[in-house]
């Protein structure tokens, strides 16, 4: 970790400095404002009647005894809200020509609904506790029809259906392809087959879901403050079915309590507590439970892949070909992208000479699936992984090497792959040394030391492993963020940027990215994120992107507005740019440190006086908006070694050593970008060992609290020992790449490789991720090979 | 039962005597964030797993939202709010979430700091296993735990230090 840095003291630079975060000091005294820290007079609070049927016919709901509890104001159903739709639906898929059906969600189900937990009717009471009462008063005649759970099971010919009225279940299917996989595969000495089972679960932000809606009918505008990753999104979507035009709808984030991926989905809770508050013209408020977060919030969950890998005696892999089964859930939420991002990961950190990949996404009657921190990343370098150390073992060859001999080398960057984006790009790996990033893991590791360890362990009854993974992700996808940098009349340096914050720093990021440029006194910077009425183009916070898309916009507009400075001082100061610096906020001349003027009297200077000139012949007003546009990826890369030990009497794991070395470009802050990797990681581990989203074959979940759907606590985390090397991105101007999902990808492959090496003496083999200590006890009695569940 | 039925209760809440008249279903939590305005305790699973809505009753670390605010007439609670001195200047262990990172979303934060503040009167010299296993039953997504592990470590030495510099006075 770089030492901190006074940021007071001229001459550091703030890029590359572990500045403390400036959000802290409000989160650390409990004066955070979180979504349901938000109180206004009149505030009504809502609850929602939501379908306990996977599936199911809707055929009447009656009211009347909901409405008739004390301190209840109003029972909305689809049938109430339907006048005042201008479309009933959330349409909010990403483009692709790979659909076959669209299904996108309803606002409230009105005759049919697929899933549990899909929202029926809004209640809306003087007290949550009464809201709650109510909503269970609101009788649903619901007809329960037949419901599919298993997403391969989805396509069979005989399958019920998802949706009553659709043709069949399979949502969307394409080939990601290059080359001539099946020339490779009839020629190929060595061919092995595996197949895989993987499941992520859900986000399960500390902070559930949540919104407040305050209509104001003398601006006639309503506020959305929401519990959001993209805000700009939501107003597009609540204009959209509402039938309302961008000044009559605000959407506003107050502090987000984790995202990590489904809060960038528009939900329909906040289209009904948009349109409740106004209709009933009173504040409504809607706070998610935790049940309601696992049974209405969107997930990642289950893959189901059969993959080959062809490879010569020398363990150069020639190709790799499969299919993947993607479970999408009952609705289109996102889109396609989880399974494009899978099946685009698989061959992206090594030279795989032909590739196809086959998917198909199914439909079933569950939450809809959507991206979880990694977004579908995670699985395809899993099964890339877990193919390399099949290869290792048949070849006997040691895994790392196997690693070493099919990795990209440094002077073939940037490296054009065969992939191309969802966009339609061509993916092209930006930066890097991955095989120095690999043996640099290694070294710390001690991963050649490893082999006498794990004799001495065995000699003493225990089974130590060792595993390792890389990675390759794209990060900071574009097409741009939107920054405004603006200098008061106060002084005051004020960034409005489309980036939403949810936890990660965007504001110590922001802040220290713009300050840089314009006195390097982060305490006279403000920013405002996450505000549809401070940004009107916004595209909020997503694949490891705000750093790379609305950093590198706060850069140049900060650099803009340090020209006009320096040219506006220097006509006020009578000298040359060339002769001025600022520091802190005033502007200075070099040497003469009587001669300044403050940033506000600058931006005085630009705001007009009528009937007078502006000074210096500049344009109006002292600020800058920039949209960098930046429509490549910027690929972050890293290596994660794993030591662990497996208690073979109990399926129990115990990590001893993670090491991770990362390459995230140039970094803006050290000490946050270490905060970001350790989250990532100890997702990874949960998705690893512990995460498990569970249904049963009727579609119902099973896992419905943080007691039955595990989380990593603090005892099951290992110290982790976290390295980076700076490879500067050539894609945007600050050089830098995304960070936040980096830390989950190379997880999984790296423990199961680690606990197949540890329980090698029971030819344990492990095709499936989570695994969980019993079903790792059963494969170590049955000393077979693990087979998808 | 009658969902409307309410008590008057009266406790120490952050030093200060509060009386309050409270349904009596409503949870410590919701009371001390809704009645109380003191919404630095937050709620993440209402089901005394992850730890957020943690407060110090009696100085012992207690789930504000498996306990009912009747329960608790009579006692002390200590919230987030209340960990800082008097004078504003902030616990070392706030001091040391700031300085390494300690939180990312803040929104496990203040369940953290209250166990921690038990831990540290209980055990001033605690071992990184030990920090880990009083936070076992706080849930965290962002950090991986390990930061919250390092400040505490660092709040505990410097409570220390502060301690013998005190008692050499």
């Amino acid at each position: 970790m770089s030492a901190i840095i006074d940021p007071s003291r001229p001459g550091d630079s703030l890029i590359g400095a572990s500045i403390p975060r400036l959000e802290d000091d409000a989160l650390i005294t409990g004066r955070g404002r979180f979504v349901d820290d938000i109180h206004m007079p009149g505030l009504l609070q809502a609850a929602f009647v939501r379908s306990p049927h996977a599936h199911a016919a809707i055929r009447s709901i009656d009211a009347s005894a909901a409405l008739a509890l004390p301190g209840v104001h109003a029972v909305y159903t689809y049938e109430d809200f339907k006048p005042h739709f201008a479309t009933d639906r959330l349409v909010v898929g990403l483009p692709s020509s790979h659909y076959k059906q669209d299904h996108n969600r309803q606002v409230l189900a009105a005759d049919e609904a697929v899933h549990v937990g899909e929202p029926v009717a809004i209640v809306l009471a003087d007290s949550r506790y009464i809201a709650e009462d109510a909503a269970t008063l609101v009788e649903v005649d619901f007809d329960p029809l037949p419901a599919v759970s298993d997403c391969r099971a989805a396509l069979a010919a005989d399958a019920p259906l998802v949706h009553r009225e659709s043709p069949h279940n399979l949502l969307a299917e394409f080939d990601m392809k290059y080359g001539e996989a099946e020339r490779v595969f009839a020629e190929a000495k060595h061919v092995f087959r595996e197949s895989f089972w993987q499941h992520r679960g859900g986000s399960h932000s500390i902070e559930c879901r949540g919104c407040v809606a305050r209509h104001d009918a003398l601006e006639d505008r309503t506020t959305l403050w929401t519990s959001t990753q993209m805000p700009h999104a939501a107003m597009r979507v609540i204009c959209e079915i509402l039938g309302l035009h961008e000044n009559q709808i605000r959407v506003a984030t107050p502090d987000v309590g984790g995202g990590f991926g489904p809060k960038l989905v528009t939900y329909p809770e906040e289209i009904c507590v948009t349109l409740a508050a106004r209709l009933y013209g009173r504040p409504v408020k809607w706070i998610e439970d935790r049940r309601e977060h696992f049974i209405a919030t969107t997930q990642e969950r289950d893959q189901y892949w059969d993959t080959e890998v062809a490879v010569g005696d020398d363990g150069r892999v020639l190709g790799i070909r499969g299919s993947i089964v993607h479970d999408h859930g009952a609705y289109t939420a996102r889109g396609i992208n989880l399974a494009h991002n899978s099946a685009e990961n698989v061959p992206l950190g090594y030279e795989i000479p032909h590739y196809a990949m086959n998917v198909k996404v199914a439909l079933t009657n569950k939450v809809p699936v959507t991206p979880v921190r990694g977004a579908g990343h995670p699985q395809g370098t899993f099964v890339m992984e877990r193919l390399l150390d099949r290869v290792a073992r048949e070849l006997k060859l040691d895994r790392a090497e196997v690693r070493r001999r099919n990795m990209i080398p440094p002077e073939k960057m940037p490296y054009r792959t065969q992939l191309k984006a969802r966009g339609g790009q061509w993916v092209t790996l930006d930066s890097g040394d991955f095989p120095a990033c690999f043996a640099e893991a290694l070294q710390r590791a001690d991963w050649d030391g490893f082999p006498a360890r794990q004799a001495k362990a065995r000699a003493e009854g225990r089974y130590l492993g060792i595993g390792l993974s890389n990675f390759v992700k794209g990060t900071g996808r574009g097409p741009f963020e939107s920054v405004t940098v603006r200098i008061g009349p106060s002084g005051k340096v004020h960034v409005y940027a489309g980036a939403a914050a949810m936890g990660q720093g965007t504001r110590t990021m922001l802040s220290q990215v713009v300050a840089e440029q314009l006195g390097r006194d982060l305490s006279n910077v403000t920013v405002t994120t996450g505000d549809t009425a401070a940004t009107a183009m916004g595209l909020g916070g997503s694949n490891s992107r705000q750093t790379v898309v609305a950093g590198s916009s706060a850069h140049v507009a900060a650099q803009n507005v340090r020209a006009k400075v320096l040219k506006v001082a220097a006509v006020l100061l009578k000298t040359t740019e060339a002769e001025l610096e600022i520091v802190g906020n005033e502007v200075v001349v070099n040497g003469q440190p009587s001669r300044r003027i403050e940033l506000g009297a600058v931006s005085r200077s630009l705001v007009g006086t009528a009937g007078y000139s502006l000074p210096a012949g500049v344009t109006a007003g002292l600020e800058a908006t920039e949209q960098v546009l930046i429509d490549d990826m910027a690929f972050s890369s890293g290596s994660a070694v794993v030591e662990l030990e497996v208690d073979p009497e109990t399926g129990g794991v115990q990590i001893h050593r993670l090491v991770f070395v990362h390459d995230a470009g140039r970094m803006i802050n050290p000490m946050v970008i270490d905060g970001q990797l350790a989250g990532g990681i100890a997702h990874g581990i949960g998705n690893a060992l512990f995460e498990w989203m569970g249904y049963d074959e009727n579609a119902q979940p099973v896992t419905t609290n943080l007691g039955e759907y595990l989380l990593v606590t603090s005892t099951e985390m290992p110290r982790m020992e976290l390295h980076h090397r700076e490879s500067p991105t050539p894609g945007n101007p600050l050089g830098v790449k995304g960070v936040g999902e980096c830390g989950v990808i190379p997880m999984t492959p790296a423990i199961m490789s680690a606990i197949e090496d540890a329980l090698s003496p029971f030819g344990v083999r492990i095709n499936q991720t989570p695994i969980t200590p019993a079903q790792l006890y059963a494969l170590i009695e049955n000393g077979t090979k693990g087979t998808p569940a | 039962m009658d969902s409307t039925l309410s008590r008057a209760i009266a406790l120490k809440v952050n030093g200060k005597a509060v009386q309050a008249t409270v349904d009596v279903r409503h949870t410590l939590a919701d009371f001390l964030r809704h009645q109380l305005e003191l919404t630095g305790t937050h709620l993440g699973c209402e089901h005394g797993v992850c730890g957020a809505c943690t407060v110090l009753v009696d100085g012992r670390s207690t789930r504000g939202c498996l306990m009912l605010a009747v329960q608790a007439n009579g006692r002390e609670v200590t919230t987030v709010e209340g960990i800082a001195a008097a004078d504003g200047a902030l616990h070392p262990l706030q001091q040391a979430f700031m300085d390494l990172h300690g939180l990312q979303c803040g929104f496990c934060t203040p369940g953290m700091l209250t166990t921690l503040v038990e831990l540290l009167n209980d055990n001033p010299d605690p071992s990184e296993a030990e920090v880990r296993v009083a936070i076992s039953g706080n849930l965290c997504r962002c950090t991986g735990y390990q930061a919250i592990v390092d400040a505490t470590l660092a709040a505990a030495k410097s409570m220390r230090g502060a301690a013998v510099a005190g008692s050499t006075r």
